[in-house]
């Protein structure tokens, strides 16, 4: 499996899974609001919440272009596999997202018609991130692909299965779970307290979730079962879960210490643990069960020379996304949302 | 639904999606460019009008690349739900070309729209003005990326085919493939157009309203200056692409004429100029037809009797011949009516009555979305027209397709239809309220708020759409 690796898709894998890391993380916490906006009915905390996204949010989407456009060029089986496989997830996906990104535009223009952009923001975040973790948990869960026409060979609703489910609800506590950890940095006063109440639940279902996915995904792939019962894979995990576990057990006792960006740090830290366990279990397959990154890469011509343009571009993405964060630092106040 | 395959839905969907889409980015390149040349009027005569029209229409461009963004990403995405045959086949090099694309817009957006949208009270004239020069270069390099890809799949170079995908072997050759440079100048002209006559439109309708209103003054004279420059050159540019077509996909140049082929023993008749016909595909035939003898034989190979390859000889690989034609026509038909229009423009203000013709400013502002029909009129002829082929000569659009059931594109396609319903709705609507506006509106005065402004391209407007 190893011996015909070569230096570029890993390289590409290294940068489609940054632009993923970043897009789960800051795309992860403005879904987080609009999940647990049905729980702050005021129009002044609305106000406050959608405030303190709104300046950064355009470029947080720009995250996950980054990487389907990357997936396209450097991996494009998985593109032509993956969405088909995908699609009505996908579908819904992308439409709950539109919607929820016209709504967030035009609330901020309407007061007659504010009340329904607030629905459709809201809906369009849970049904965003319900679809974004059933995406997920079909891909652990193995597509079925015809490895010798190289396109995906199963049926419409194969990715709707009882695990695929399960990742969806995980991924909307996990959302919820940043979006209040995100709150608590940028909010003070009544709306950050109610934050607060939101972190200790959820941080402990989240770590039950990934708990459940990490003893579900063995159960029906051989492989991953395989990697976990040998060294280092074992070990590796062993770790990662030392590590999970550790890191809900210090966010929870940071609450009552109000250590706010600690917090919202160790949120950002969980979902790295996933990450980082994904990588574990499944590289260099990029399409369990089996295909890997190097069956699936493009040509090396097309690797290299659309790497030239990430070298650039990454680096100027990022210096952005940390310059719009410096500019729009502290915390959020209704008074100062005249700019919104 | 209504007896369609899976092909014809999702080809049904992507022209759809792509018809609604690519009047977005039209609007922002013409716009970025015409924001472009009013910054530079307002710096080099210091007149105020410049400064508020600046104003007006940078409102309008926010929301424009906005809704450009959005239907883009479903764009991108449908490659590879709806045409999975391609994405896997064709992704080493089409993948490559649209990542660029992304990229280039990235840089432009990370870079510049930022200040330009926000930055006027920040950074010096000359810097801001700087920021609107790079977005509107951001527009068109974006441009040149999709065509770039657009092209290749018209007229392929540069490729080598290994285990039946189409790997690149010459990076230049398949950038600057044959049809790139005639179909690129081509589109943005029709960008540039479709603003010109934009613009027009909403200036008239401003001077009906108000007469003496000198920013409306100052619009309806731009825009009748760039329709008068462009339109000439956008009859060359296409007559030269029609050219470029003759020699590289001549079954769709035969479908735009409607020809089918000389009669048996008639070659010496030459290719004729068919004005109106009713095309029949089942017979191979035009069931009806308005000719002009010979004229096509002259301005396709410049000889009275000169040949073309009639649709007959393709067997079945031809394209819908009734779509092409007609779609072609409106396009050209179109084209010359904008022509008529800059010509009648010029005229009036050579003897003065530009500003008070009342007749043709109510034409104009009816006529003001003309521009953006006849552009997606002319995507539907070189997109119709390259069929069977998506990648033409070497893939075909069915082989192409996703291996997906006519179900799930029928809940896709209508889930799509329901919700470019609303946004287009909403975002139009918004639009309109935006160009009701006053353009001539006073100039706001930056305040100490202003620092935190958001960077999203439509709070660039802090219009309410409660109207």
């Amino acid at each position: 499996m190893f011996e015909q690796m070569s230096a570029l898709p890993i390289a590409w894998l290294a940068i489609i899974g940054l632009a993923i890391a970043m897009y789960v993380v800051l795309d992860g916490f403005t879904l987080g609001i609009g999940i647990l906006f049905p729980f702050f009915k005021g129009k002044e905390d609305r106000d406050v919440m959608m405030g303190t996204a709104s300046p950064v949010w355009d470029g947080n989407q720009t995250w996950m272009i980054l990487a389907g456009a990357g997936l396209y060029g450097a991996f494009p089986l998985v593109y032509a596999t993956v969405l088909p496989a995908l699609y009505l997830p996908l579908v819904l996906m992308l439409l709950a997202l539109i919607f929820r990104g016209i709504a967030f535009e035009f609330r901020a223009k309407s007061t007659r018609y504010r009340h329904m952009f607030d629905m459709a923001f809201s809906c369009g975040a849970i049904i965003a991130t319900f679809a974004e973790g059933i995406v997920l948990g079909g891909i652990i869960h193995g597509l079925n692909v015809d490895l010798d026409q190289r396109h995906f060979a199963g049926g419409v609703l194969d990715w709707l299965t009882p695990f695929s489910v399960f990742t969806g609800l995980a991924l909307i506590c996990g959302y919820a779970l940043l979006g209040a950890s995100w709150m608590v940095v940028k909010t003070e006063g009544a709306i950050q307290r109610r934050a607060y109440n939101f972190v200790r639940p959820l941080s402990l279902l989240v770590l039950l979730a990934m708990a459940v996915v990490a003893v579900w995904t063995p159960i029906h792939n051989v492989q991953v079962f395989e990697r976990w019962s040998t060294v280092p894979g074992a070990v590796l995990m062993v770790v990662l879960a030392i590590i999970a576990i550790a890191l809900c057990l210090s966010i929870i006792s940071g609450i009552s210490k109000r250590k706010e960006r600690s917090i919202f740090a160790k949120v950002i830290g969980l979902f790295l643990v996933g990450l980082a366990g994904l990588l574990v279990s499944f590289f260099p397959v990029i399409i369990p069960p089996y295909i890997t990154i190097f069956q699936a890469a493009s040509s090396e011509k097309s690797q290299f020379f659309l790497i030239v343009g990430y070298l650039v571009i990454i680096p100027l993405v990022l210096g952005y996304t940390v310059y719009s964060y410096y500019v729009f630092r502290g915390k959020v106040r209704a008074e100062n949302l005249s700019h919104y | 639904m209504f007896g369609l395959d899976a092909i014809d839905l999702a080809r049904f969907q992507f022209a759809f999606t792509v018809s609604f889409h690519i009047v977005f980015p039209a609007l922002s390149i013409g716009l970025a460019s015409f924001l472009v040349a009013l910054e530079a009027l307002w710096l080099k005569t210091g007149r105020d009008v410049y400064h508020q029209l600046y104003r007006f229409w940078i409102r309008i461009f926010a929301v424009a690349f906005g809704l450009g963004v959005v239907t883009g990403v479903v764009m991108a995405y449908e490659f590879g739900t709806n045409w999975s045959g391609f994405a896997e086949k064709g992704g080493d090099i089409t993948g490559v070309l649209l990542t660029y694309e992304v990229l280039t817009a990235f840089f432009m957006e990370a870079g510049f729209l930022g200040i330009m949208l926000f930055g006027e009270q920040r950074v010096s004239r000359s810097v801001h003005f700087f920021a609107t020069f790079m977005v509107a270069l951001g527009t068109l390099i974006s441009a040149t990326w999709i065509l770039v890809s657009n092209s290749w799949m018209q007229t392929p170079s540069g490729y080598e085919v290994v285990n039946g995908r189409f790997l690149p072997a010459d990076w230049l050759q398949v950038i600057f493939n044959p049809s790139f440079p005639y179909r690129f100048v081509h589109m943005v002209m029709a960008a540039y157009i479709c603003v010109a006559f934009l613009v027009a439109g909403v200036g008239a309708y401003h001077l009906l309203r108000d007469r003496k209103n000198e920013g409306a003054r100052t619009m309806l004279s731009l825009a009748m200056w760039m329709a008068i420059v462009a339109m000439p050159i956008q009859i060359v540019a296409g007559d030269l692409h029609g050219l470029n077509t003759l020699h590289h996909q001549p079954a769709k140049l035969a479908a735009m004429e409607g020809y089918w082929g000389p009669e048996a023993g008639k070659e010496g008749d030459g290719v004729p100029l068919t004005l109106f016909a009713l095309p029949n595909m089942a017979e191979g035939k035009n069931d009806f037809a308005i000719e002009v003898p010979h004229v096509a034989s002259l301005y396709l190979t410049h000889s009275w009797s000169g040949q073309i390859q009639g649709l007959s000889e393709f067997k079945d690989e031809i394209p819908d011949v009734p779509l092409v034609f007609w779609s072609f026509r409106v396009m050209v038909g179109l084209g010359m009516l904008m022509l008529l229009l800059s010509m009648v423009g010029a005229l009036l203000r050579w003897r003065g009555r530009l500003y008070d013709q009342k007749l043709f400013h109510r034409v104009l502002m009816c006529l003001s979305p003309v521009g953006f029909v006849a552009l997606v009129a002319g995507w539907v002829t070189t997109e119709a027209g390259r069929q069977p082929w998506v990648i033409y000569g070497l893939l075909k659009t069915r082989d192409a397709a996703s291996y997906l059931g006519a179900g799930s594109l029928t809940i896709s396609l209508l889930a799509f239809l329901v919700v470019y319903a609303v946004i287009f709705s909403i975002g139009i609507y918004y639009m309109l309220q935006l160009i009701r506006k006053e353009p001539t509106a006073p100039l706001p005065q930056g305040g100490p708020g202003e620092e935190r402004h958001p960077k999203r391209p439509m709070s660039a407007t802090s219009e309410s759409i409660d109207g």
